[in-house]
């Protein structure tokens, strides 16, 4: 049987590493989207460099381990004097990994748009970035958001790479409590409870507006 | 008001256009026909820069299309494209289609780019289809919307790309109701169609290309009687007696 007072004795400890896990995934999320979207635009762009540097990223990054970014922004960085909080590096670390596996998704999906909806739009006068934002774009996301929420529930998960660094969050709390109870599987069960109350209403969610904006085509 | 001077164009190795000489005037209506591969969509897209041509001189509106310090924007205000496919854009409702280069390219306010939307809509005659979306219309009330979304820019030249051949039969005459009262209005207008019965009807002149190259630019009664180049000779009576 489970033993709740694991849960309840620490329970201020299982808080404060959910709470952190939300943070880090929050900032993480916001952080990978934009970045993700730059390097899409980039790669789609009508221009050479941006193109590179859009396809190099993404190639890199995504066929490195998120591991060994984290080591890399943890560790290497102090090499020149930049020496930034487990927390931050960690952030910084899962935001720079999961734009790359955003920046695929959308550039899929904006890839997907039929080419005669841009044709339309720039014969018509408008300019490269009107004919994306107003006419590409709105309809590249309905495309984009199931693969856009399947990355997003793995930033979530990924973000327990972070106890490496001892950023604090939800991974790194289970370890604490259990190397100090000496307890393992209750505490790993518990740890798997908290991640899912995040990620289970974040997958319902992409769910229900999946379907919200097929009917609305 | 569009010129032609020995235009050529190239994919790969693959010569699409050959040593093309075309002058359009004010207020003409020229239907461009040939088989299939020929150039004749390629041709119709250089003249609003949808494709560059690789050598020769391209001028509409007195504007060098083909030169790089061009601003294509400001030029494509004055030349409407009505496409095979339609091409509305489907996550906006038909009077949205219509507005949306009004408001964003000429700066009209939302108001005044309504009132111009529902007038080219009445014109095409679809005004209760206004708060429609794409999906909810027939093809044929698709592509007058795509006339109406072109004509609200207030061009002075339209481009037609085999605007009737993704249409069901019944539904072309619609389309080509709508382009034939443009045409009397004295709109130039450039056609890339199949439809032999619209361009004796309304064309000031046929241009018949075949693997790059004009081979005939005479006027519809001419190119009907007796086309004097054996290919149109053969391309006429394959369309003609299918």
């Amino acid at each position: 049987m489970l033993d709740f007072t694991i849960l309840s004795e620490n329970f201020d400890m299982f808080l404060e590493g959910f709470i952190n896990t939300l943070y880090v995934s929050f900032l993480a999320l916001i952080g990978s989207f934009v970045l993700g979207a730059i390097l899409a635009i980039f790669r789609i762009a009508p221009i050479k460099p941006l193109n590179w540097i859009g396809t190099i990223y993404v190639e890199f990054i995504r066929n490195i381990p998120l591991l060994i970014i984290l080591f890399f922004i943890f560790t290497g960085l102090p090499v020149f004097e930049i020496r930034l909080s487990g927390f931050v590096a960690g952030t910084l670390a899962l935001m720079i990994y999961t734009a790359a596996f955003i920046a695929e998704a959308i550039r899929a999906g904006i890839l997907s748009v039929p080419k005669g909806q841009m044709e339309a739009a720039r014969s018509s006068g408008l300019t490269y970035t009107q004919a994306m934002l107003q006419v590409i774009l709105p309809q590249a996301i309905k495309i984009v958001i199931p693969p856009l929420g399947n990355q997003f529930i793995n930033l979530v998960k990924n973000s327990s790479v972070l106890t490496i660094v001892a950023a604090g969050e939800l991974m790194y709390q289970g370890d604490l409590i259990s190397s100090r109870t000496f307890v393992t599987f209750d505490v790993y069960i518990f740890v798997a409870v908290f991640y899912l109350i995040i990620t289970l209403p974040l997958s319902l969610g992409v769910n229900r507006l999946e379907k919200r904006l097929a009917v609305s085509n | 008001m569009i010129k032609f001077e020995n235009v050529h164009k190239h994919y790969g190795d693959f010569h699409v256009l050959n040593d093309i000489n075309l002058e359009i005037n004010k207020g003409e209506v020229v239907v461009i026909i040939g088989p299939s591969g020929s150039g004749k969509s390629t041709l119709l897209r250089c003249i609003n820069r949808l494709e560059t041509i690789s050598e020769g001189l391209l001028e509409v509106n007195g504007v060098v299309v083909n030169d790089k310090k061009v601003n294509i924007n400001e030029f494509r205000k004055n030349v409407g494209m009505v496409f095979q496919h339609f091409n509305l854009y489907p996550n906006k409702t038909v009077l949205e289609n219509i507005m949306l280069a009004p408001v964003k390219v000429l700066n009209k306010s939302k108001e005044e780019a309504k009132k111009t939307a529902m007038y080219y809509l009445e014109k095409v005659g679809i005004p209760e289809k206004a708060n429609s979306y794409p999906s909810q219309l027939s093809g044929g009330q698709q592509q007058r919307v795509a006339i109406a979304r072109g004509l609200a820019m207030s061009p002075e030249i339209m481009l037609f790309d085999e605007p009737t051949s993704a249409l069901d039969p019944e539904m072309i005459g619609e389309v080509l109701d709508v382009m034939k009262a443009l045409a009397r209005e004295g709109m130039t207008m450039v056609v890339v169609t199949h439809e032999m019965g619209f361009a004796r009807e309304v064309a000031d002149r046929i241009i018949f290309i075949d693997k790059g190259q004009i081979l005939e630019d005479t006027d519809p009664t001419e190119f009907y009687n007796e086309p004097k180049d054996e290919r149109a000779r053969l391309f006429l009576s394959r369309i003609l007696n299918h």
